[in-house]
């Protein structure tokens, strides 16, 4: 069976428990950035920017048996490494779920600042954003 | 070490852990405790409303104010102070230009020009007055290395130009303007002149006589004062000429529902309670800003910046947007590879304090094709040290990134 939310969460935070400091911890980041699964170039559209955020940051979402798959891409990388993780948590879950969803990890794992509203990078925006696409395919289904 | 620094309390802190380094004083610089402490003995002290009261506490916050005011006359050397408005701002002072100039003597089919190198204070306001009126916006042309081009410029101006609205100095990339032949060029056809010296009036000395210049605004907290004062100067039939702005209390004569009479100059302007304890704390910047001298502040500057370019190009792939020959110390970069909102992020984890994004200068952005750049800015309180601990930490950051 698939992992929930949480438990996805939780491992997160055993990974970043390893880290030292704080390079690790964004070396990490970094990495995970330029891992991400590149996005189809069709679907970074004006229509698909978060708005908000100092760098691009483009998001989009389809409804595929009952859950919801989330694609995105920013151009800059640790945007994009704090992507992959909101990805990996809420990518591939019900709208229920995801609805629902508490996202502590990212204060567990130190980067709260990112989530601040004084943050322009759109981390924010972008987790509205993923819930809102939750929420209208909720009403769809 | 410097000897300014210690005048300025909140250079002293650790940031993440570092010491901090401040290089974002484009954004608004850091102000002495000599201000500091003028504003807090304003509230245990002086605290009153202005203009009004037959109290003491009114008369010497009256008095303390207008003082600024004649400050302020000295500091630009306006011919007096009732062409010293205050504002909330380069913002607010170039707001009231458009709403108020702009609203009695921009008509339809006029031009009024900016440049390709302004902020979006000093373009927003234009193109809301010019839509309103009909009226066109020209732009003058930027070079590659950030000048702006005054050859494009020269064959801008005819006889609908009714004003010409252009920075002193760019706050993205640091190029000083040849604001002289700008202003006598757009005298020429007739054309009046606002100057934004937000950047500029903090590096160097500005004498509005001799520039014969029609308007100039610049705000307090880029001159080591507070936030939300600003001033605007403007030539006295100009302003004479011009309506009023907003309505209320201070800015009239007499009120009935008959009709109302209009306050002069300044009061005409300055409608409702200012922000008195600031303006009396900007006075206390001007103070201190004199205490140095504009030469002694440049001169340190100078040298900072050609340091800080030198080692910048250390750094592979980097490159400095803006290579004007005269430049105020603000260097402007990008990395090739890397994106300057992660330069900043990580920066930032070093404890250093620079700037990323467009700046509010996207036309400019545009004009060289980018989505932003990484721009440090240094005040005289900054030290080559500085520049060392932020090179270093900017290799580092570039290798993390690459
Ligand atoms: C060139 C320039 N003009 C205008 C402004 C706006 O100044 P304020 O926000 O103080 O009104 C700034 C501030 O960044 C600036 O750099």
């Amino acid at each position: 069976m698939a992992k929930n939310i949480n438990q996805i969460q939780d491992s997160l935070i055993e990974e970043f428990g390893l880290f030292e400091d704080w390079t690790e911890k964004y070396e990490y980041l970094i990495d995970l950035g330029k891992k991400l699964s590149p996005m189809a170039e069709a679907l970074k559209t004006e229509d698909n920017v978060i708005k908000g955020c100092q760098s691009k940051v483009w998001l989009s979402a389809k409804f595929e048996e009952g859950k919801v798959i989330f694609e995105a891409d920013s151009e800059a990388v640790i945007v994009k490494g704090l992507i992959s993780m909101l990805i990996r948590v809420l990518s591939n879950q019900t709208p229920q779920d995801i609805l629902q969803a508490d996202l502590y990890f990212i204060d567990e794992i130190g980067m709260s600042q990112h989530l601040a509203q004084t943050r322009s990078n759109g981390l924010l925006a972008m987790v509205k954003q993923m819930k809102n696409y939750a929420l209208a395919f909720s009403l769809k289904d | 070490m410097n000897s300014y620094r210690s005048d300025f309390p909140i250079l002293d802190q650790m940031v993440n852990g570092k010491p901090l380094i401040y290089f974002d004083n484009a954004a608004t610089t850091q102000k002495p405790k000599q201000v500091i402490e003028v504003l807090k003995h304003y509230y245990e002290m002086d605290n009153a409303n202005i203009h009004r009261g037959a109290h003491a506490l009114a008369d010497r916050a009256t008095a303390k104010y207008e003082n600024t005011r004649k400050k302020i006359a000295d500091f630009i050397n306006s011919p007096s102070t009732e062409q010293i408005i205050f504002t909330s701002g380069t913002t607010g002072g170039i707001n009231l230009v458009a709403q108020t100039f702009g609203r009695a003597f921009v008509g339809n089919g006029d031009q009024i020009i900016v440049s390709n190198l302004e902020h979006h204070s000093n373009i927003v306001p234009w193109q809301m007055i010019a839509q309103e009126k009909g009226a066109e916006i020209k732009v003058i042309p930027v070079s590659e290395v950030g000048v702006l081009d005054m050859e494009a410029f020269k064959s801008l101006l005819n006889s609908r130009v009714k004003l010409v609205a252009v920075n002193h100095v760019s706050n993205a990339i640091g190029t000083i303007n040849p604001i002289e032949t700008i202003i006598s060029e757009a005298h020429n056809v007739g054309a009046k002149v606002l100057i934004d010296g937000a950047q500029s009036v903090a590096h160097i000395s500005i004498d509005v006589q001799k520039l014969d210049v029609d308007f100039l605004a610049f705000s307090a907290h880029k001159l080591f004062g507070p936030t939300g004062v600003g001033v605007l100067y403007g030539k006295k039939e100009l302003l004479n000429a011009m309506p009023p702005y907003q309505g209320g209390g201070e800015m009239i004569k007499e009120v009935s529902f008959a009709g109302t009479t209009y306050n002069e100059l300044p009061y005409k302007f300055e409608a409702g309670t200012p922000n008195i304890a600031d303006v009396i704390a900007f006075g206390a910047s001007l103070d201190y800003l004199n205490s140095l001298s504009h030469q002694t502040i440049w001169e340190l500057e100078k040298e900072l910046l050609s340091y800080a370019s030198k080692r910048l190009l250390e750094i592979d792939g980097l490159k400095i947007i803006g290579t004007a020959p005269q430049k105020i110390a603000v260097v402007s970069f990008l990395i090739e590879g890397t994106h300057p909102q992660d330069i900043g992020l990580l920066l930032d984890k070093y404890g250093i304090a620079i700037r990323t994004g467009h700046h509010c200068a996207q036309p400019l952005m545009q004009r060289f094709d980018i989505v932003g750049t990484c721009r440090a800015s240094f005040a005289f309180y900054n030290t080559k040290e500085e520049i060392d601990a932020f090179v270093e930490a900017l290799k580092k950051v570039v290798l993390m990134l690459k």
